[in-house]
C-alpha cells in the first residue's frame, strides 16, 4: 500500500509539537531555571542567585497576603459555583420554547472580556453607583459601602463578580452531564410516587456527583489563577495597601519595567504552579479510587 | 486565563475557553438527542412551567442586567445626570455620542484592528494546525505517537500563568516581544484544540477509513474527504472559542506590549478607565464596543456550540 510514508505523519504533528516544545515544554523549563537567577525583562546578563528569591518570597507579607486571599476565594466561590451552576442547569435543561434564548444569554457572561465584566461591575459598585444608590434609597446604612476600597469588602465583590462570571461556564458542563441522568431512573422513581425534590437527591444529585467533583476542582484551580477581576476592580492597584493582590497580580508585576525581576517573577510562577497541583492531584486521587 | 473566568478561566491553556475533559471519562458522553427530545414535555404541570419561566427570568435579570445598565449608561446624554439617587434604566436623552467621544479618548479603530489580527492569527493557526496534529495522532499510526500524545496531555496540567514569565523570555529572544505577533503567537496552536480534534476523529468508524486505504487514498485524501466532514461541530467549536480566546485575553498582551499604538483593544479599555477619562458614559461605551460584536458573533453561532455540547463532542 502506497498510501502511507513514513514521514506523512510527522509532517501532520510538527508545527504544533514544534509549538508545544517551544511555547509549553521548554517555558516550564525555563521557569525552573529563571527562578534561581535575578533576569531582567529588558534582558542583559542574568547571574545564579541560589535560593535567593525563594528566601525573598516567603519572607514578603504581600505573597502571604495573596495566599490568603487564594484560601479564601476558594472557600467562597467552592460551594457557590458548584450548587448555583447545576440549579441553572437544571431550570434550562428541559427543551422548552424560548430556552436556546435563555441558556445563550445565560452563558454571555462567559464569553465577555475580564475587562470588561471588570468595568462593568466597577461602574455598579462604585460609591455613586447603583447598588449603593439603591441601598441608600431603602435607608440601610448612611455612607456609601465601601465595595472598591475596603480590604475584605474588595476581595468580595471580586468574587462576586468571578461568580457571576462562571454560572454559565460550569451550567454547560452541568447541562451536558445532565443528559448522563437516565430518564427511565427518573420515571421509575416518579412512578413510585417520588416528588421533584425527592427524585432531585435521589437521581440527580447522584448522577452528577462526579461531575460535581470535577467542576470543585476547576473551580479551585480558577481560583488560584484569579487576576483581571482584582487587577481591574482595583485598577491595578492591588486594593489599599495592596492587601488585594493574588499570585498571579504579583507576578505581572514584577514582569515589565525598570524594576521588574524576571527571576523573582518565575519564583512565584513555581509557587503558583506548586499550590494549582493541589487540587490536581486531589482529582487524580478521585479518578483512580473511581477507578477501582 | 485568564482566568478563573476562563471562564475566562479556561482551567488550562491561555487562548482556549472551553474545558478540557480532565475527568479521563468520568463524565462520557451524553445520550443522543433522540433520548433527550423525548423527556420535558408531557410530564410538565401548568404551575411547574409558569414556575420555571419566573425563575428563568430572574436569573435572566441578575445575569443580563449588568450588561443593560452598562448599556444604558453609554447611551446617556452628558446632560443627563449618572449619579442620581433615582438611576433610570431608560436613558432620558439617549444618544450616540458617547461611543464618538471613545475614539477621542483612545485610538479604538486601531485597537479594533490590533484585536482582530492578533485573533485571526490564533483562529487560522488553531484551525490548521490542530486539525493536522489531531488527524496524525487519531487516525494514522506511526512510530512516537504515544510519546506525543502523552505530552499533549501533560501540558494540560500546566496552568498558563505559572508559565507566562518564561514564554514571555521566549517572545523576547525572539525578537518579538511589544509586537503584535508576539501577542499571537503562542495561542497559535492550543494543545487543548489539538486533544479536541483528535477525540473528534477518533470517533470515526474504523471502516469507513480502513475502505479508503484499500481504495488506495493517501493521508491527505483521508483527511480531505472522510475526516474533515465528519468533524466540522469541532472545527465550528475550535474557531469559536480562539476567537473569543484572543478578543478578550488581557494579562498576556498587557505583559507584552508596551507602545501605545500597539496595544489590543482589552489592554487599551483599561486606559479608559483613570488615566484618558473620569467620564463613566465613556468607560461604559468603550465596554460596549468590545462586547457587543462578540455577542453578535456568539448568538449567531450559538446552535453549534450548544449542539457540541449536547453530542459531548465537546465538553465545557
Amino acid at each position: 500500500m502506497r498510501a502511507n510514508r513514513w514521514f506523512t505523519p510527522w509532517i501532520f504533528v510538527i508545527p504544533a509539537l514544534v509549538w508545544l516544545l517551544a511555547f509549553s515544554v521548554w517555558p516550564s523549563i525555563n521557569t525552573v531555571r529563571l527562578a534561581f537567577t535575578n533576569a531582567s525583562p529588558l534582558g542583559g546578563v542574568s547571574r545564579f542567585v541560589g535560593l535567593q528569591n525563594f528566601q525573598t518570597m516567603f519572607a514578603d507579607p504581600q505573597v502571604w497576603e495573596a495566599l490568603l486571599n487564594s484560601v479564601v476565594y476558594m472557600a467562597v466561590c467552592l460551594p457557590l459555583l458548584t450548587i448555583l451552576p447545576l440549579l441553572i442547569a437544571l431550570l434550562v435543561e428541559k427543551r422548552l420554547p424560548g430556552i436556546a434564548f435563555f441558556r445563550t444569554a445565560f452563558y454571555s457572561p462567559v464569553i465577555a472580556s475580564a475587562v470588561v465584566v471588570g468595568l462593568i461591575w466597577t461602574w455598579i459598585l462604585d460609591d455613586r453607583g447603583v447598588i449603593n444608590e439603591m441601598v441608600k434609597a431603602l435607608g440601610i446604612v448612611q455612607g456609601p459601602l465601601p465595595f472598591l476600597t475596603d480590604r475584605w469588602l474588595l476581595l468580595f465583590s471580586a468574587i462576586s463578580l468571578t461568580v457571576w462570571k462562571g454560572l454559565g461556564y460550569y451550567m454547560i458542563i452541568f447541562l451536558a452531564a445532565l443528559g448522563n441522568v437516565g430518564k427511565d431512573l427518573h420515571e421509575a422513581a416518579a412512578l413510585d410516587g417520588a416528588g421533584a425534590i425527592r427524585r432531585f437527591w435521589s437521581v440527580t444529585m447522584p448522577g452528577v456527583r462526579g461531575t460535581m467533583t470535577l467542576v470543585g476542582i476547576l473551580v479551585c484551580v480558577s481560583a488560584l489563577r484569579v487576576f483581571s477581576e482584582l487587577y481591574i476592580l482595583t485598577n491595578g492597584s492591588g486594593g489599599p495597601g495592596g492587601q488585594d493582590q493574588s499570585v498571579v497580580m504579583l507576578i505581572q508585576q514584577y514582569a515589565r519595567g525598570f524594576t521588574g525581576n524576571l527571576g523573582y517573577a518565575s519564583a512565584l510562577s513555581l509557587l503558583l504552579f506548586a499550590v494549582t497541583l493541589v487540587p490536581m492531584l486531589v482529582l487524580a486521587r478521585l479518578n483512580s479510587k473511581a477507578q477501582q | 486565563m485568564s482566568d478563573i473566568t476562563d471562564p475566562d478561566f479556561a482551567v488550562i491553556g491561555r487562548a482556549v475557553s472551553p474545558a478540557p475533559d480532565v475527568t479521563g471519562g468520568r463524565t462520557p458522553p451524553p445520550p443522543t438527542g433522540a433520548r433527550r427530545r423525548r423527556r420535558g414535555w408531557g410530564v410538565m404541570s401548568r404551575r411547574e412551567l409558569i414556575l420555571r419561566y419566573v425563575l428563568l427570568v430572574i436569573v435572566l435579570f441578575i445575569v443580563v442586567g449588568p450588561f443593560l445598565w452598562q448599556l444604558s449608561t453609554s447611551l446617556k446624554g452628558s446632560g443627563e445626570d449618572i449619579y442620581t439617587s433615582t438611576p433610570s434604566f431608560i436613558p432620558s436623552q439617549p444618544t450616540l455620542e458617547n461611543y464618538g467621544k471613545v475614539a477621542e479618548a483612545i485610538p479604538v479603530w486601531l485597537y479594533i484592528v490590533n484585536s482582530l489580527t492578533v485573533a485571526a492569527i490564533d483562529v487560522v493557526g488553531n484551525l490548521v494546525f490542530a486539525t493536522c496534529a489531531g488527524f496524525a495522532l487519531a487516525r494514522l499510526r506511526w512510530k512516537g505517537q504515544r510519546i506525543v500524545l502523552g505530552l499533549f496531555l501533560a501540558t494540560l496540567i500546566l496552568p498558563g500563568e505559572a508559565t507566562i514569565i518564561a514564554q514571555f523570555v521566549t517572545i523576547k529572544d525572539l525578537g518579538l516581544s511589544d509586537s503584535l505577533v508576539g501577542v499571537a503567537l503562542p495561542g497559535m496552536i492550543a494543545a487543548i484544540n489539538v486533544l479536541l480534534m483528535y477525540n473528534a476523529f477518533r470517533q470515526i468508524p474504523e471502516e469507513i477509513d480502513q475502505a479508503a486505504v484499500v481504495d488506495g487514498a493517501n493521508s491527505w485524501q483521508r483527511l480531505r474527504y472522510i475526516a474533515l466532514p465528519a468533524v466540522q461541530g469541532t472545527i465550528a467549536v475550535i474557531a469559536i472559542f480562539s476567537f473569543i480566546g484572543a478578543w478578550d485575553d488581557f494579562l498576556w498582551p498587557l505583559i507584552v506590549l508596551q507602545s501605545p499604538d500597539k496595544l489590543t483593544l482589552t489592554v487599551g479599555l483599561q486606559y479608559l478607565q483613570g488615566t484618558f477619562s473620569n467620564d463613566q458614559r465613556l468607560i461604559a461605551a468603550g465596554t460596549m464596543i468590545a462586547f457587543i460584536p462578540i455577542a453578535v458573533i456568539f448568538s449567531i453561532l450559538q446552535r453549534y456550540f450548544f449542539k457540541g455540547v449536547e453530542e459531548g463532542g465537546v465538553k465545557g
